[in-house]
Order: structure tokens, then C-alpha cells, then sequence
């Protein structure tokens, strides 16, 4: 496999009871760099993040992560442990959790049910928990619980457990849903960042959002691979704006 | 820094009553008759089995309808060891009356104290290894495992009771009395099974403090809050649900044991569906999640019970059927949940009109 | 071989009656995420009312009308056991919608209530129900093999039943509104549904087909105040076993613990013939965790 990439989908195949959610996609990501994902509803973005993740088995197809792994065979858990992290659409923290232990246990470390036995907290992961916690903007309330955060702190929580993973490669699902317009782009800006560092895919429908950070679009129809470019070359193809952005002109009609 | 001051205060305050509670466990036999004694010594054995249900209920979300059963199969190793004892060399009296001739070759396990001990933990263990195994590991959780953890009730009921020749039937095993030679019903021996039962219970509270605070501690509640989602940061769910199961199954073994000792006999209906059932209303009415108030639950609900079970039996019924709805509905945090709620009232008042950011305030709501 | 058949054949009406009681269950499950371990005591509930209706025609009837009582019964029985059920899902369930572990815990306490109470108003004692004298004896298969009425009276009962609650679930706009809640409650509610008003209507029919059952156990033997625990835990395996959402696998789920209940305690004894039903569930589950029907979503929980 060539060593610049990251990820390898190919002919994935992803069926519910019969209906085919991702039929036949091929995707490559390289090590760095942002790549936006987008298509209509129901092309199957969302599944094929789930399919990489290891939260519904590909009915068909490879998924070859790094060198030559194989991801259709390996358990969730053992997918995250590879490196492989994940946002879900709806922010999912541990609310009875404080925000400090949070991001404790997203951090890189071992874990094993002993593992978790014998750690205690180094004075170097407490300060780069707190470092963390100025970064996502929740510096005075680590000690807080989750639960109690209002939706866009909930957000940028989660963000912040997914950079303590450390990932080399990130999968978001709308990261700035329900964001003020103002977050949303400290959010594009933090994306470009870390993208700089591992792969990172975002599902966006947020044409604006897009607009602003993407560097590289794929564009999913029909659970395939439509077209993949710069925004340019997208917003150009007449098959693009047939499926995505002919629909949108008229839905706005 | 007033916020660490206050917080250093009540965690004096806190300090001053355990250590109360200790010196009453302590000087508990000086001031109380034999048999109240060892009331209480049977309700601290009970607390053990009710921390170990808290470790995994209120910390970990998974309840277990079926603890009866590992506090059953706990006080059957002690019940076998002390019988073959009392049995001295000769086949147990229910053996031959149900026409056996031989000792079963895992009674004879059994004949060593040190063996009975460890086994009187290891079965429970491994059932609970069984069991959490083959569900954990396929996503059977929530009510489905609670399901069949009375279903697992059931059956050990039945397979004990129906087996009468290896296991004394309906009757359970009883009719001993001596251990190591040492009549059980001699005050100095209770007052030394009593101070052995209270050791336990601290020992158990101890470690269970400690599994708590500790980062596996914090998985468990990670588990409870989202099992999907501790899965995708990279941890394996189950192995935690199956190590905490079968610690809590393993606690439940000891008491079990220990409540042999103090009340001399066992038999299946200790270790039925009420039972098992009433084992989780002690944690409820204590406090979920709290370790020492599913501790406190135990005693206090069965300290009611003797009180009131022999002189109301009927009322008695009605009252922990209302007991049941009334914590579920109204009080989901027991007893302890109340008294800390009561409490933060009354500092958020003081610190209301010291004018403390609404933040810091609401941190005390976190438990 | 007769045998076989025999036992074979109380593995169905065992498996008719659960499947009765698991009804109940799984529909309140399925669509409201609720646990009724009081479940239970709305058999008990209908067993009583039977022998209430008993009572009376014994004592103000003339006894050549005493034979038809029992077909008021399965109404009385039903409808005791609606009402009350009704009763409980306006009063408690409703505040424990969607917390399926508390809903457990508080309608237990609700249960032992209930037993209690029937402890208090019939004495704890069992109380025979006599049957009607139609359905004494048996229809005789070959010469070994007879099969009694009232176990062939319970089948049909059961299969009335089952008819009704089909036709009921997928033929009315009332069954409709039920499945439409049952599958997505937030998309129902926004259609104009009253999901309260269907809940609770589910809750109280599922209540008074469990009286329907207890009204059946009444021809196969004494009744008590305890009567309910006996069957619940294996109606409940029975929803563990056949998953939530389609009657198919309740009645799926029903077959499979009556049958090798009945046929195991038959290879070995009672006591063993449990311990091997329940490895064999366990071991069902390895194969398909959420029982015999699963409803698949993308939530993430």
C-alpha cells in the first residue's frame, strides 16, 4: 500500500434488512489533510462513517486501514484503539461525568480493565487535560458536570475528548450543528489545524461551512462515489448540481 | 480557595462520621444483648452483599435481580463445610435419609475450611463469569440481563430444592453448630464472628471506595452514562461489566458465608426471587451509587423488618411495596441522596448571599 | 410414543398460556419502554374474578345456570384486570415511561401490594375453581392418548384471543396509532396522535389479556395469592426470547419455552429440564441478541 494513505475504501457495500445504504464507494485518504464529505440525504455519508468505525459491518467491500488492516473484522473497540476516532451527529459525552474525567478517559493511555486498576493521573496529563480544556474554550469548569452544559459546549467538550484521543484519523458527523455562526467557524479553523497533523473526514451539510474550509470534496450520491475535487470543481460539475445543488436551487424556490 | 476550604470542611465533617460510625461498630458489643448482637452482625453481612449490588447497579447501570443466588451458593459452601464437621467422618443426615451411601465427591471438597472459603467465593464468581460473558460480550444489557438474572433465580431455586440428596432439598442445610471445634452459639464466638463481619464489611467498603475513585471506577459510570460511547474512545465495555459483575457476585459469596455462620442454616428460600429483589430496595433506599449508603440501606430496612415483620407481618408487606414505588418515584437517590441534597440547600442559601458566581454553585449538584 | 405426543401437546397449552401473559409484556415494553413486574398479579387479579363470578352463580343462581358461568368469567376476568391495569398506568407507570429498570422496581412494589391484598380480601390459602361440568373428560386421540377439553378449551381461548389482538394491531386506526407510536413515538405525537391516550389504552389491554390467562389457569388448578410469580419470570423470557415489535415473535418466543419446557422436564426432571431451558436461551442469544424479532435503528443507543 502506498504510505501516503491513510485509509482505503474499497467497493464498500452496507445493507439494512435488504436496503442498500452504501452500495459499491471507493474512498482514499491520505495521512493529512481535511476532506469534506457531502451529498443529498440518504447518499450514505453517515453509513460509510459507521462502516470505518466498525458500528454496522460492510456487507461486501474492504476497508484497509494503514497497513494492510482490515477493518471489517475488528470490533469497535479495537478500531478506536487503532486510531481511529469518532463524532457522532448528537453530541454523546458522559453527563454524570465532570468535564475533567471526560476528557481523563478519552486521553491516549491503556485500556485494559487493570490498566484502569493501577493509573493514577500524571501531573503531565492533568496539565495537558487543563491546556485542553483552555483550547475548547471550558477553562474555568472541569470541575462541572457534564451534564450540565449547555448544547454548544456539549459540543466543543466532545471535540476535545476526540483531539485527547489523539486519532490519525478523525470521522465528524456535522460538527457545527447547532452552532452559532461565530463557533462555527472557530470550529473550521480548528479542524484546519489539527488536519494538519492526521486525516480528518466531516460530513457537512453546511454548503457555507464547506465553502470556507474545504480544501478536497467528495461528493456521495446513492450510497457511491459521485465526484471527488476542490469546491470549484464540484460547484462546476453539472452532475453535482443535478443531484445536490439542482435539488437545493429547488427546494428553495 | 474558599471553594477548597468549604470542600476540605465538609470532607472533615464527613470524616468525623465515619469514623463515629466505626467506634459504634466497635463498641457495639458492649452495650447490647447476645441476641441483638447478632442481628446485627447477620444486617452488616447483608450490607456487604448490598455494597457489592451498589458497585454494580449505581455505578455501573446493570441490575442484578439475581444476588440471591450468589449469596445463596456462598452460604452453601460455609452450610457443606460446617455440616461435614457436624457430621464427623459419617454421611450428613439427609443424605441417608435420602438413600445415599456415599459422600458426593464434591462434598469432599468441602471438608477443608481454607477450600470451602476460597470456593464459597469461586463459584459465585464463576456463575457470574458464565452468565456476564455470554451477555456482555452480545450487548444483552438493560432489562433483557436483568431478566435473566431472576431467570437464573429460578432455576437455581428449582435445581437446589429438586436435588434434595446432594443439597438438603427445601430444607436447606442446617444442624450444626461448631466451627474448628468451637460451638457457634458461645457469646465469645459471636462477639468474634460479629467483629469478623464488621472487618469485612470495612474491608469491602475500603476497596469499593477505592475501585471507585480510581480511573476504572470512572469507566463504570462512563458505562452507565453511555455504553455505546465508551466503546468508540477505545475501551471494551463488557470486560468492565464482567469484572464489576462478578466482584459484586464475589462480595455477595461473602456474606453469604458470613450469614451462615451467624444464623446456622441456608436453604433455597434465602436465596429466592424476594430475597434477591429485597437486596436491591436496600441499595435503593440508601442511595444508589453511593457505596455507604447501600451499606446503611441494608441495616436500616432490615433493622425495620425484624421490628416490624414479626408483630405486622401483613403491614409489613404493604410497607415495602410502598417503599418500592415511593424511592423509585420520588426519592431515586435514597436516603443519602436526601440528606446531601438537604444539606447543599442549606449552604447554597449561606452562599447566596455571600454572592458566589451561579457556576460554582452549581457544581454541588454533581454527585 | 403417546407419551411424547402427550407431552408434547401440554408444551403448546403451556406455551398458549404464556404467550397470553408475554403479550401483555411485550407490547408495554416495545412501545414504552416500561417494565410490568406487576404483570403478575393482573393473572392473579383475573383468576380471582372468576372465582368471584363462581361464588355468585353458586350462591344466588339457579345450579342448572352454574355451567355457563364460566363464560362471563373470561369477560369479568378481562375486565377486572383492564381496569385495573388502567388504573395503574394513569396513576404510576406514566411518570416511569422510558426508564425500564425503575418501572421494574416500582411496579414490584405495586405487586406486592397487590398480593397482599388478595392475601387480606381471600385468606392466603390456595381456592379451587370448579370447572363446568362441559368441559370434564377428553377427546380421545388413540387408546393412549387423550387430550383433555379444558387444555383444548384453552388453545382456542388463546387463538380467539391472538385473532383479536391481530386483527386489533393491524386491521383498526386505533391498532395503527399503536404501531405508529410503537415505532417512532416523537413523529407519531407530531402527526396529531395523543401517544398518552394510546399508551395508556396498549397499557390496559395488555393488563386484560393477563386476566384472560389467569381466568384459563383457574381450569388447570388451584388459585393464589401468589399464583402470578409462577408464570411471570417465564413470560418474561418468553419477550427475551422473541424480541419486541411483532406479535410473530411473541408467539415465536411463546412455542419455544412452553415446548422445551414441557419436553426437557420430560427427557430429565423438572429440575434439570429449567437449568437446560436456560442454557438453551442463553445460547439462542448468542445467535440472535435481541431475540427472535430485532427493530433495527441509527441511533446510536
Amino acid at each position: 500500500m502506498n504510505d501516503h494513505v491513510i485509509l482505503r475504501c474499497e467497493d464498500v457495500t452496507v445493507s439494512f434488512d435488504g436496503f442498500k445504504a452504501v452500495q459499491g464507494m471507493n474512498l482514499e485518504l491520505k495521512k493529512r489533510g481535511l476532506r469534506f464529505l457531502i451529498g443529498p440525504n440518504g447518499a450514505g455519508k453517515t453509513t460509510l462513517l459507521d462502516a470505518v468505525c466498525g458500528k454496522v459491518k460492510p456487507s461486501g467491500g474492504r476497508i484497509v486501514f494503514q497497513d494492510g488492516i482490515d477493518l471489517a473484522r475488528r470490533k469497535e473497540h479495537q478500531i478506536a484503539e487503532l486510531g481511529i476516532g469518532r463524532k457522532f451527529q448528537a453530541p454523546s459525552i458522559f453527563p454524570t461525568l465532570t468535564v475533567e474525567e471526560n476528557l481523563e478517559l478519552a486521553m491516549r493511555q491503556k485500556r485494559g480493565v487493570l490498566a484502569t486498576l493501577r493509573t493514577r493521573i500524571l501531573s503531565s496529563e492533568r496539565k495537558l487535560i487543563r491546556t485542553r480544556l483552555e483550547g475548547i474554550g471550558l477553562g474555568g469548569k472541569g470541575t462541572l458536570r457534564a451534564g450540565g452544559l449547555s448544547h454548544g459546549e456539549k459540543q466543543w467538550l466532545e471535540i476535545g475528548m476526540m483531539l485527547m484521543q489523539e486519532p490519525s484519523l478523525l470521522l465528524l458527523d456535522e460538527p457545527a450543528a447547532g452552532m452559532t455562526d461565530r463557533e462555527t467557524d472557530k470550529t473550521g479553523e480548528l479542524l484546519q489545524e489539527i488536519a494538519q497533523e492526521r486525516a480528518v473526514v466531516v460530513v457537512e451539510h453546511d454548503m457555507e461551512f464547506v465553502r470556507n474550509f474545504a480544501s478536497i470534496v467528495t461528493v456521495m450520491h446513492e450510497g457511491r462515489l459521485l465526484m471527488e475535487g476542490t469546491m470549484d470543481q464540484v460547484q462546476a460539475d453539472e452532475r453535482v448540481a443535478e443531484v445536490y445543488l439542482g435539488k437545493r436551487r429547488e427546494a428553495t424556490c | 480557595m474558599k471553594v477548597l476550604q468549604r470542600a476540605s470542611a465538609s470532607r472533615y465533617g464527613l470524616a468525623t462520621a465515619y469514623l463515629l460510625a466505626a467506634a459504634l461498630l466497635a463498641a457495639a458489643p458492649l452495650f447490647t444483648s447476645d441476641f441483638r448482637l447478632n442481628l446485627l452482625a447477620k444486617f452488616l453481612a447483608f450490607a456487604i452483599a448490598a455494597v457489592g449490588l451498589d458497585l454494580l447497579w449505581g455505578y455501573t447501570g446493570i441490575l442484578s435481580l439475581g444476588h440471591g443466588v450468589f449469596f445463596g451458593l456462598g452460604g452453601y459452601a460455609m452450610a457443606m463445610h460446617l455440616k461435614l464437621q457436624a457430621s464427623g467422618g459419617k454421611l450428613p443426615d439427609f443424605m441417608e435419609w435420602s438413600g445415599l451411601s456415599k459422600l458426593p465427591w464434591f462434598w469432599t471438597l468441602f471438608q477443608s475450611f481454607g477450600m470451602s472459603v476460597i470456593l464459597g467465593i469461586a463459584i459465585p464468581s464463576l456463575v457470574a463469569l458464565f452468565l456476564g460473558y455470554f451477555t456482555f460480550r452480545n450487548r444483552i444489557r438493560g432489562v433483557y440481563f436483568t431478566i435473566l438474572t431472576q431467570a437464573l433465580v429460578v432455576i437455581s431455586v428449582t435445581l437446589i430444592t429438586g436435588q434434595q440428596a446432594f443439597t438438603g432439598g427445601t430444607n436447606g442445610i442446617t444442624g450444626y453448630g461448631e466451627l474448628f471445634g468451637y460451638s457457634l452459639a458461645a457469646p465469645e464466638m459471636k462477639i468474634a464472628l460479629y467483629y469478623v463481619t464488621a472487618a469485612v464489611l470495612v474491608v469491602v467498603l475500603l476497596l469499593s471506595r477505592f475501585l471507585v475513585k480510581s480511573r476504572f471506577g470512572k469507566v463504570l459510570r462512563a458505562v452507565r452514562d453511555g455504553e455505546n460511547r465508551v466503546r468508540f474512545l477505545g475501551y471494551n465495555p463488557a470486560k468492565f461489566q464482567m469484572a464489576v459483575f462478578v466482584l459484586s457476585a464475589a462480595f455477595s459469596g461473602i456474606a453469604g458465608m458470613l450469614f451462615v455462620l451467624h444464623v446456622g442454616i441456608i436453604s433455597p428460600s434465602m436465596m429466592g426471587i424476594v430475597p434477591s429483589i429485597e437486596m436491591v430496595l436496600w441499595v435503593a433506599i440508601g442511595g444508589r451509587g453511593t457505596l455507604i449508603g447501600a451499606a446503611l440501606g441494608a441495616l436500616l430496612m432490615n433493622g425495620a423488618k425484624s421490628v416490624f415483620s414479626e408483630t405486622y407481618p401483613e403491614i409489613w408487606l404493604f410497607f415495602m411495596g410502598a417503599l418500592f414505588i415511593v424511592t423509585t418515584v420520588f426519592l431515586p437517590r435514597g436516603i443519602v441522596g436526601l440528606v446531601a441534597d438537604g444539606w447543599h440547600r442549606l449552604r447554597l442559601l449561606g452562599r447566596r448571599r455571600k454572592g458566589v458566581p451561579e457556576h460554582e454553585r452549581s457544581r454541588y449538584s454533581a454527585v | 410414543m403417546d407419551v411424547v405426543w402427550l407431552q408434547l401437546f401440554n408444551g403448546i397449552s403451556v406455551s398458549s398460556i404464556l404467550l397470553l401473559i408475554a403479550l401483555g409484556l411485550a407490547v408495554t415494553f416495545g412501545q414504552m419502554n416500561v417494565i410490568n413486574m406487576a404483570h403478575g398479579e393482573l393473572i392473579m387479579v383475573g383468576a380471582y374474578a372468576t372465582y368471584l363470578t363462581q361464588r355468585l352463580f353458586q350462591m344466588y343462581l339457579p345450579a342448572s345456570w352454574f355451567d355457563q358461568y364460566f363464560l362471563l368469567s373470561i369477560l369479568a376476568s378481562f375486565v377486572a384486570a383492564f381496569l385495573i391495569g388502567l388504573l395503574l398506568e394513569k396513576v404510576l407507570i406514566r411518570f416511569l415511561y422510558g426508564r425500564p429498570l425503575d418501572s421494574l422496581l416500582a411496579t414490584w412494589g405495586v405487586g406486592l401490594v397487590l398480593q397482599q391484598l388478595a392475601r387480606t380480601l381471600f385468606g392466603a390459602p390456595n381456592v379451587g375453581v370448579k370447572s363446568p361440568s362441559w368441559l370434564e373428560g377428553g377427546l380421545t386421540v388413540t387408546s393412549g392418548l387423550s387430550l383433555p377439553y379444558k387444555r383444548l378449551f384453552i388453545l382456542g381461548l388463546v387463538a380467539v384471543c391472538l385473532l383479536a389482538m391481530f386483527l386489533y394491531i393491524y386491521r383498526t386506526a386505533a391498532g395503527r396509532r399503536m404501531r405508529a407510536v410503537m415505532q417512532n413515538r416523537d413523529m407519531a405525537a407530531c402527526l396529531g396522535i395523543s401517544t398518552r391516550r394510546v399508551d395508556s389504552m396498549t397499557f390496559a389491554i395488555g393488563s386484560g389479556l393477563a386476566g384472560v390467562a389467569g381466568c384459563a389457569l383457574t381450569l388447570i388448578g388451584p388459585i393464589g395469592p401468589t399464583i402470578g410469580t409462577y408464570y411471570i419470570v417465564d413470560a418474561f423470557m418468553v419477550v427475551v426470547l422473541g424480541g419486541v415489535g411483532k406479535l410473530v415473535g411473541t408467539v415465536f418466543g411463546a412455542l419455544g419455552i412452553g415446548l422445551t419446557n414441557s419436553l426437557f422436564e420430560y427427557w430429565t426432571d423438572a429440575s434439570l429440564g429449567k437449568v437446560l431451558v436456560f442454557l438453551c436461551i442463553v445460547a439462542f442469544l448468542q445467535w440472535k441478541p435481541k431475540g427472535f424479532v430485532a427493530m433495527r435503528t441509527r441511533s446510536l443507543d
